[in-house]
């Protein structure tokens, strides 16, 4: 009986990865990613007492985030109609935001092997980590609302 | 009596023709403005260079460190009208600017008029920075005058007919430049806000993108920082009031620190070419983007200048 549910739930899980909706899957990693990002920031602009354990927590969660982001799983062909702000230019230049996307997560790792100590040590890897998101969304989002 | 009609009619196109040559003539600064260029200060004049975003049309695409202030020109801005091409700036003196006195580069940031006395394409957004203070020109001026001169001209705009007649571009002038403030306060409105009015309206020139403009090409005033559709490509340039669609909750603490950083209240990073835009405006002083904050949380809120989003094809 327990095998069954266990298979059950399995099988269930693997229907959701299959039918998955890209667009919301890619949103919600990018939605995630936001969420760390404001609680690290937290810490460099000093609106909070630096606190190293919380920090390499967030920068851990911000790695696996980047490993699950899949760009030919989250962005098939044909995942730029509907509601997505992701540019035409994604599919026209793969190797162009492949490249971009891990620059982001070399920042990140760059980020997670410095274990950074205090406030100013983040600062310095906050920065590229920060870069690499504008330098993303300035080629690869259009903007539609 | 047709005769009669004929003459008239003849003479009536010629003083038509007359007047409209007239009135498309370019215009220059008056004298007093002139006067008040001074010395210039090129310390201060990089606060204006970074204030007016000349390095992201003007230097190489994706341009970074020193190579920021390589003012060759090239970058393309694709728009209805045609392509335009931003002319080398730097301080060659056959391909970029050297030669020019600083009445010249007022000239052209305030009057949209060449040395040679031509009519520049409102590309070049002159019909914000006419709301300039001509002693921030002459700053401005003496900070270009330490950058590097770099060679080669940039390519010609590719416009079709009837844009390429600059001389039209003398009555479009009529319609939209001006050196009026947009946005009127009332007197003893704080200073803050008044020291914002000028960087957004003047050398910051963010009305250009994000208000909406008529079929003309002039900025729609009654929709000021509404939001628009991009001038290049899909997609739209945010609402910035504190309209329906803007940015009504962010505090001014959030203005200021997205234009240092990049990032949304809610973490979202800024994209397109507002990502060169947030580049200079970090160059700024707190104090700069507290005061462009300050105008944006005070002027008057608009709905989206922009038409809603088409909802998506349902598959």
């Amino acid at each position: 009986m327990r095998k069954l549910v266990i298979a059950i739930s399995m099988l269930a899980l693997a229907g959701t990865a299959a039918f998955a909706d890209p667009i919301a899957d890619r949103q919600a990693l990018m939605k995630e990613r936001g969420k760390i990002v404001a609680g690290l920031s937290k810490f460099v602009k000093g609106e909070e007492t630096y606190d190293a354990a919380a920090v390499m927590t967030a920068l851990k969660a911000l790695e696996a985030n980047g490993e699950k982001f899949d760009v030919e799983a989250l962005f098939p062909a044909g995942s730029d109609q509907g509601d997505t702000e992701a540019s035409p230019k994604i599919w026209e230049d793969k190797a162009g935001f492949n490249a971009a996307e891990d620059k982001y997560v070399q920042a990140v790792k760059a980020a997670v092997q410095a274990a950074p100590a205090d406030a100013d040590a983040l600062k310095a890897q906050f920065g590229p980590i920060g870069a690499s998101c504008g330098g993303c969304h300035q080629a690869y989002r259009v903007k539609k609302s | 009596m047709l005769k009669k009609l004929a003459g008239a009619l003849i003479v009536l196109i010629g003083v038509g023709a007359v007047a409209g040559w007239y009135l498309s003539a370019p215009v220059r600064l008056d004298p007093q403005a002139v006067a008040q260029l001074g010395p210039g200060d090129p310390v201060k004049g990089k606060r204006i260079f970074f204030a007016g975003g000349c390095t992201s049309c003007h230097a190489k695409p994706k341009a970074e460190g020193d190579a920021r202030f390589e003012l060759a020109g090239g970058v393309q801005l694709k728009t209805p009208f045609g392509t335009f091409v931003a002319p080398n700036i730097s301080q060659d003196k056959a391909d970029g600017i050297g030669s020019w006195s600083a009445e010249d580069l007022a000239n052209a940031m305030m009057k949209g008029v060449s040395p040679s006395g031509e009519h520049y394409y409102p590309a070049f957004p002159y019909a914000s920075y006419a709301r300039m203070k001509p002693a921030d020109i002459a700053d401005l001026y003496a900070f270009l005058k330490t950058l590097p001169a770099v060679a080669g001209k940039a390519p010609d705009h590719q416009l079709s007919f009837p844009f390429t007649v600059r001389r039209g571009l003398g009555l479009w002038k009529r319609l939209y430049l001006d050196d009026q403030p947009v946005v009127a306060f009332p007197e003893g409105a704080p200073a803050e806000i008044l020291a914002g009015r000028y960087l957004v309206e003047g050398p910051g020139h963010c009305g250009e993108c994000h208000t909406p403009r008529s079929f003309t090409g002039g900025t729609d005033k009654s929709q000021w920082l509404a939001g628009a559709s991009a001038a290049e490509g899909e997609g739209i340039v945010p609402n910035i009031t504190q309209g329906e669609g803007g940015i009504g909750d962010w505090s001014q603490s959030d203005i200021a620190s997205f234009l240092e950083t990049g990032f949304t209240p809610d973490f979202d990073s800024t994209g397109g070419s507002m990502v060169e835009v947030q580049k200079n405006m970090a160059e700024l002083t707190p104090e700069d983007r507290n005061a462009i904050a300050a105008y944006l949380k005070a002027i008057p809120p608009h709905p989206n200048g922009y038409p809603a989003r088409k909802p998506a094809p349902a598959n």
